[in-house]
């Protein structure tokens, strides 16, 4: 006979106010091989959990039921508390009476009750069967891909490699640096970015941990967490990489001229976007039409970005900065000329970054107007701009001799086909996803796969480095491990029940099943599976099981309730 | 009629006369709208005091139009919370200035009414002579 106990919570009043949550108890103590059962405010806090340490001890139970919220919630919580006392932490179950029960039968306590009382009921009879299981360990191979070789893929190389793991960086073109490396100068103190980059470039270089492939795409991404193979086309061919975890730092491209037409994008010689501006200011300010030196230059933030009628909605968020460093850096170079810069809001959110645009305001006489522009055109050899100053409400006309446009990021174009490729998740923009957006900022949702830069959002050089600091920490932590700690309930075959029939191959969602290379069996990849169930639905013998998701439990539940 | 904006008239003289007589830096004021938040006598003014500092750093000699130039009070509200230390009624002082010398005297002592000038403190007599006579 069980010794099982069962502990229901009240999570304050989430439960208590509509699930009688004493009478649960007291039918949940009558429940046969229940051997003691009892509630309590808050089951997940401290005292919550020594509760049903003590009663384990005191009680000698063998098997535990947290009558409580969603086990996506608090099962690791109560099942380490039960291993703490002893008990095998897969002998302990979650029976959700918050999520599927009090929150969605708020105006029906009996009802509710008698629901929780049978969630219980069904619990209690799984418990009762479930096996001890350990958790799986896996070995671990500890190199790391970097697909990038911008600053934000070149930070996360050589912080892993620091650590002393080796990494290969795979980038697209034939030279590091990415679209920093096109850039004039950083703000705040106008250090000159090939300076920096050169610098950075030379450590990769020179690394012996890193290994650098040009002119290289990844094109393959297979395996699992810890265990990848990634191909990766070159010229000379495909290559397979194995990797134990990969950092995804594909960078961005600019917004197209030719898509604002109004502003006279591809049109106007001298209406150019930010990044040409930036050469003009390493090569030499001349524009593009006659090449002579612009007097007025018009900056227009917010060009495409903040846009929804232009297929970007969101803010760019690095503009108000760099279009602030290039107005002053433009009345360095050309001091009798003048710089104006239209906007909706000046983002400029940072450590010094404010002060750095009241400069622009103040000691170069920038002038800024508040406005989006809405038409730019050619007047004789001056390109004329129609915008507004809502701060006294007139429209605007200015005439000049080069219009920068402070054009949308946008990501990198191949960054859509590339999550695809690496069964990671990317918004309606193409930006790849974070696995939480507070939380989580650097990991996608597949482990192993990190995110870096601004592929995964705008951001500018000093968050892109933090981020790709924090992704290589996180390769480093999952390369620290001893192996790859991965739970026990997935699926397992009973090779005598199996026909090699590969229902299952086909119907896996994660790739976790294949037939056997010389045995005729079906055969799981514990590491892949993802506990879905789809291959014991299909699988015609009783073959394709679940650790603790047996069909003698599952029929088990099933009775106790119908 | 769209408002023309050139280095011309951002280099004006009348720019330049503004910031001599006001000694303030016009692009100093970051358009916060403070000023105009909690002056007193801004529900009086046909246009708000940031809005006239706004069209003196753009050049805008219309602005000398402006009736709020004479009514600031120069009670120094705006100045004691400009957040970027502007001081406005200098500014306003050096329009109603600029204002005075190239036309007509604000006032015509010879038109007011005999009952009010008796009524008005001596003071305010003085000081109008001074705030509104070329």
């Amino acid at each position: 006979m069980s010794r099982i106990g069962v502990f229901i919570c009240h999570c304050g009043i989430n439960i208590a106010a509509t699930v009688d949550v004493e009478r649960v108890a007291e039918e949940a103590g009558r429940m046969p091989g229940v051997a003691f059962a009892t509630h309590y405010k808050y089951m997940c806090s401290d005292p919550g959990q020594s509760l049903i340490r003590q009663a384990i001890a005191e009680h000698g139970l063998d098997g535990v039921v947290v009558v409580a919220c969603s086990p996506a919630m608090h099962e690791r919580t109560f099942r380490q508390a039960v291993a703490a006392a002893g008990l095998n932490p897969y002998r302990c179950e979650m029976a959700n009476i918050r999520e599927q029960c009090s929150w969605v039968h708020q105006h029906e306590r009996e009802e509710a009750t008698a629901k929780a009382v049978d969630i219980v009921r069904t619990m209690v009879e799984k418990v009762k069967r479930d096996e001890e299981l350990v958790p799986l360990r896996l070995p671990i191979v500890r190199r790391a891909m970097v697909v990038g070789g911008g600053i934000a893929g070149m930070e996360a190389a050589l912080n892993i490699a620091d650590a002393g793991y080796p990494v290969v960086l795979v980038e697209r073109e034939d030279r590091l640096g990415g679209k920093m490396a096109r850039l004039s100068s950083t703000y705040l103190n106008f250090e000159a970015a090939p300076g920096l980059l050169e610098e950075k470039i030379r450590q990769v270089l020179e690394h012996s941990n890193i290994q650098v492939l040009f002119n290289a795409r990844v094109t393959k991404l297979e395996g699992y967490v810890g265990n990848f193979a990634v191909t990766v086309e070159m010229s000379e061919g495909p290559r397979t990489e194995e990797v134990g975890a990969v950092v995804v730092a594909t960078g961005w491209d600019p917004y197209p001229l030719e898509r604002l037409p109004e502003y006279g994008g591809g049109q106007i010689p001298d209406v150019v976007d930010g990044l040409t501006f930036e050469e003009m200011l390493r090569t030499g300010l001349q524009r593009p039409s006659d090449g002579r030196v612009p007097q007025e230059v018009v900056f227009v933030q917010c060009a495409g970005s903040r846009d929804p009628e232009h297929g970007v909605s969101y803010c760019s968020k690095v503009c108000c900065m760099y279009v602030a460093k290039q107005a002053m850096m433009y009345k360095e170079r050309v001091p009798g000329g003048q710089a104006y810069v239209f906007y909706i809001d000046i983002r400029s959110g940072g450590k010094g970054y404010d002060e750095f645009v009241q400069r622009a305001m103040e000691e170069y006489d920038v002038l800024y107007l508040r406005g989006k522009v809405s038409k730019i055109f050619r007047r004789g050899d001056r390109v004329v701009v129609w915008g507004s100053d809502t701060l006294v409400g007139r429209p605007l006309e200015l005439e000049a001799d080069l219009v920068v446009l402070a054009t949308a990021m946008l990501p990198s174009r191949e960054a859509l086909a590339l999550a695809q490729t690496l069964h990671i998740q990317a918004d309606q923009y193409g930006f790849y996803s974070e696995a939480h957006p507070k939380l989580r900022p650097v990991e996608s949702l597949t482990a192993g796969v990190f995110l870096a830069g601004v592929g995964q959002g705008p951001k500018d050089i000093p968050e892109t480095v933090a981020q790709a600091a924090a992704a290589a920490a996180k390769v480093i932590q999952l390369f620290a491990q001893d192996a790859m700690v991965q739970e026990p309930t997935v699926a397992y075959v009973i090779e005598d029940l199996c026909s090699a029939c590969g229902a299952c191959v086909a119907v896996c969602p994660y790739g976790a099943r294949e037939i056997h290379p010389v045995r005729p069996i079906a055969t799981v990849n514990p590491a892949l599976c993802q506990t879905c169930g789809a291959c014991v639905v299909a699988c015609p013998n009783k073959a394709s099981r679940i650790h603790n998701w047996e069909p003698v439990q599952v029929l088990a539940m099933a009775d106790v309730v119908i | 009629m769209r408002t023309t904006i050139s280095v011309a008239k951002l280099r004006s003289q009348f720019v330049r006369d503004v910031e001599e007589i006001s000694g303030e830096d016009l692009l100093a004021c970051n358009q916060c709208g403070k000023c105009s938040a909690g002056c007193p006598v801004a529900a009086a003014m046909d246009m708000l005091p940031s809005q006239v500092i706004r069209m003196a750093q753009l050049g805008m000699t219309e602005v000398l139009q402006s009736r709020t130039i004479w009514i600031c009070a120069s009670c120094l509200t705006c100045v004691a919370r400009c957040p970027k230390g502007v001081d406005l009624p200098r500014l306003m002082e050096a329009l109603r200035e600029i204002s005075l010398r190239s036309g007509a005297s604000e006032i015509d002592l010879d038109r007011l009414p005999p009952d009010l000038v008796r009524e008005l403190p001596q003071l305010a007599i003085v000081g109008g002579f001074r705030k509104y006579i070329k």
